[in-house]
């Protein structure tokens, strides 16, 4: 049986040989189809690794709480428009939730910063020291500050890469110079580690922090003291994260003096919720992706049906000397579906390599990131081999049921 | 010891639309082993049907046939490729080889549905092929053989699996008289080694070497005797 089935393959790779031009053409469906699959996946795999990326640059585990919409007479204003969230709810929170590993709190705003005849206009963050660890901020040369900086509200600032690249002459140390907020001057006591773009696409290291006290009283000018923009909470661990929100609504709501039917005057994200929705965006591409070359195997598939039953119409006389000779049916059964197989896969090898090679092109060319998984490329083999199979069984019935006699007589 | 070939009373009824034919009507045939037959008629006698009959490629409607004491009338289309795999060699009138195959591939088919290693059947194949004397015309195409030469090769194709029975319908119907000389000796030599030759033909010329002749009408036989063979009357 082994002999049999190895010269089949051969005489099926002979066959096709002779007829190259239109075997080509018969692939072309199986590989296009195959390098779409591939080259596709590849694009969505590597979208989906750089949402993935960005989304950890948030830090772990982290919750995020906005102050929510004021409405005043009806008329609503923006999220985080609210005054109402403040920095005893952060540390309420800490206070009465266990399962937080930490709470910090945070208020920006955007202003002009100068250094000698340098300026810049970054976003300045009043933190407090816990933000810092929080969303897993780390330092290229200095240090963070300290809980005794926020008491004292201290003139110190921590800069973001950009902004150390553009207030500074390259080789200049910012570490220990003295920069301006709103003429206010500050000393920089460390440079942070850069993060590159978030989920967003906004740049994450055109930051200043400075101690959240001395934002509010020598910088901002707030009109509600202790007032935030946002209260940032953490878990140690993921799968804690929901019931985290669940008690952190509770508490706020209590804060708040909410009652039963009255909506939430503040919004809860988790890092998770964040992730999904990238990566929802980029699943739902990768699935349109998948579909279309699919759609394409298909038509591949039919392609080589086609060809099969032109094959078996021309070759009748042949199939009938074959069974004059003993060919049972299942060795016709298994000529033509050798025949097609072999079409299908490598026709699937061809879109293999071809989608590879796209894949590739494509972060050169477009510098988009791909990732080549080995799954997708088993799975397009298969693939492969499973149409070849599905679309050779009807030709090959086919030719099996046919009369010896009649094949025989065939003109 | 059995006969070889027994038929009795062998009906053969196609349906044709709502036309109901009797391509054979009753035929009775006995062949022992070691025969050259001739069987002649004219066209619509019923010869093919009979050959195809005979060569398990088709099954009676009714009556008896025996191949080698095997009952063939009941036997199922995979057993019957089986019989004519061990015991069948076919010769036909337009050669019927494998285009774009080589002479040694051709001559090797029947070897490739019995398993066995490549080795063997190209050994095998290769004997056939000295046997019908193309020793050297191992590697040609069918295209770049003559009709004779082409011919050859069938006849190595249908040697190869030693078959017990050899069917040649209408062998030299394509050739020129010189070729059909050729065919025809090899033939008689394959029957001189042994093997059932039975010959289908319309030719008197080429029937005159088989030693029986057994004339087909309407689906019966016509008559059927013993022959003297006369090989050297061939091709005037």
């Amino acid at each position: 049986m082994a002999a049999f089935v190895w010269l089949t393959v051969i005489t099926a790779l002979r066959i096709l040989g002779r007829n190259r031009l239109r075997a080509g053409l018969t692939m072309l469906g199986i590989v296009i189809g195959v390098a779409a699959v591939i080259a596709m996946v590849s694009i969505g795999e590597g979208a989906k690794r750089a949402v993935q990326k960005q989304i950890a640059t948030m830090g772990t585990n982290v919750i995020i709480i906005w102050p929510g919409a004021t409405t005043v007479s009806g008329v609503r204003g923006s999220q985080g428009g609210a005054v109402t969230l403040t920095v005893s709810d952060a540390l309420d929170l800490k206070k009465k939730i266990p399962l937080l590993s930490d709470t910090g709190w945070a208020k920006r705003d955007v202003m002009q910063i100068v250094n000698g005849n340098r300026n810049w206009n970054g976003t300045i963050n009043g933190v407090s020291p816990s933000y810092l660890t929080i969303r897993d901020w780390s330092f290229s040369s200095g240090g963070p500050f300290t809980q005794a900086d926020l008491d004292s509200a201290a003139r110190v600032a921590l800069i973001g890469q950009t902004v150390a690249e553009n207030l500074f002459e390259p080789g200049e140390e910012p570490v220990g110079a003295i920069i301006r907020i709103k003429n206010v001057p500050f000393r920089v006591i460390g440079v942070l580690s850069p993060k590159g773009q978030s989920a967003q696409g906004s740049d994450q290291d055109d930051v200043i922090f400075i101690p959240f006290t001395t934002a509010e009283r020598k910088v901002f000018g707030t009109p509600f003291l202790g007032s935030v923009g946002a209260v940032f909470a953490s878990t140690d661990r993921t799968d804690d994260l929901p019931e985290a929100v669940e008690q952190i609504r509770e508490v706020i709501r209590a804060r708040h003096r909410l009652q039963g039917e009255q909506a939430d005057d503040f919004t809860i994200r988790t890092q998770v919720d964040i992730g999904k929705v990238q990566e929802g965006t980029s699943q739902t591409l990768t699935m349109m992706l998948f579909a279309i070359a699919s759609v394409s195997l298909l038509v591949g598939g039919i392609g080589i049906m086609n060809i099969l039953l032109v094959s078996v119409t021309e070759r009748t006389r042949e199939i009938g000397v074959r069974m004059a000779v003993g060919a049972k049916r299942r060795h016709i059964v298994m000529q033509f579906l050798i025949e097609a197989v072999t079409l299908s896969v490598f026709g699937g090898a061809l879109g293999i390599i071809l989608g590879v090679m796209g894949a590739k092109l494509t972060t050169v060319i477009a510098g988009w990131p791909t990732i080549i998984s080995s799954n997708v490329i088993i799975i397009a083999f298969f693939f492969s081999l499973v149409v070849g199979l599905f679309f050779g069984l009807y030709p090959a019935n086919k030719a099996a049921r046919l009369n010896p006699i009649d094949a025989l007589r065939y003109e | 010891m059995t006969s070889l070939i027994e038929c009795q009373d062998i009906w053969k009824i196609y349906r044709v639309g709502d036309v109901e034919v009797q391509a054979l009507r009753g035929l009775s045939l006995t062949i022992e082993q070691g025969e050259f037959v001739a069987i002649m008629g004219s066209s619509g006698s019923g010869k093919s049907t009979l050959m195809n009959i005979l060569g398990c490629l088709d099954q009676p409607t009714k009556g008896r046939y025996q191949l080698n004491g095997i009952e063939v009338g009941q036997l199922r289309p995979d057993q019957l490729a089986e019989i004519r795999n061990q015991r069948i060699g076919f010769v036909f009138q337009s050669f019927n080889l494998i285009p774009r195959t080589s002479a040694l591939e051709n001559a090797q088919l029947p070897l490739f549905y019995r398993g066995l290693s490549l080795k063997e059947q190209r050994a095998q194949a290769a004997e056939a092929i000295r046997r019908v004397g193309l020793t050297g015309w191992e590697h040609h195409f069918p295209t770049q053989l003559s009709g004779g030469q082409q011919q050859r090769v069938a006849i190595a194709r249908a040697l190869v699996t030693s078959p017990s029975l050899l069917l040649a319908d209408e062998p030299t119907g394509n050739l020129d008289t010189q070729s059909s000389q050729e065919i025809m000796a090899i033939l008689e030599g394959l029957n001189r080694e042994g093997i059932t030759v039975i010959l289908v033909t319309h030719e008197v010329d080429v029937a005159a070497y088989a030693s029986r002749e057994i004339i087909i009408k309407d689906g019966q036989v016509l008559s059927d005797r013993a022959t003297e063979p006369r090989p050297q009357s061939v091709g005037v």
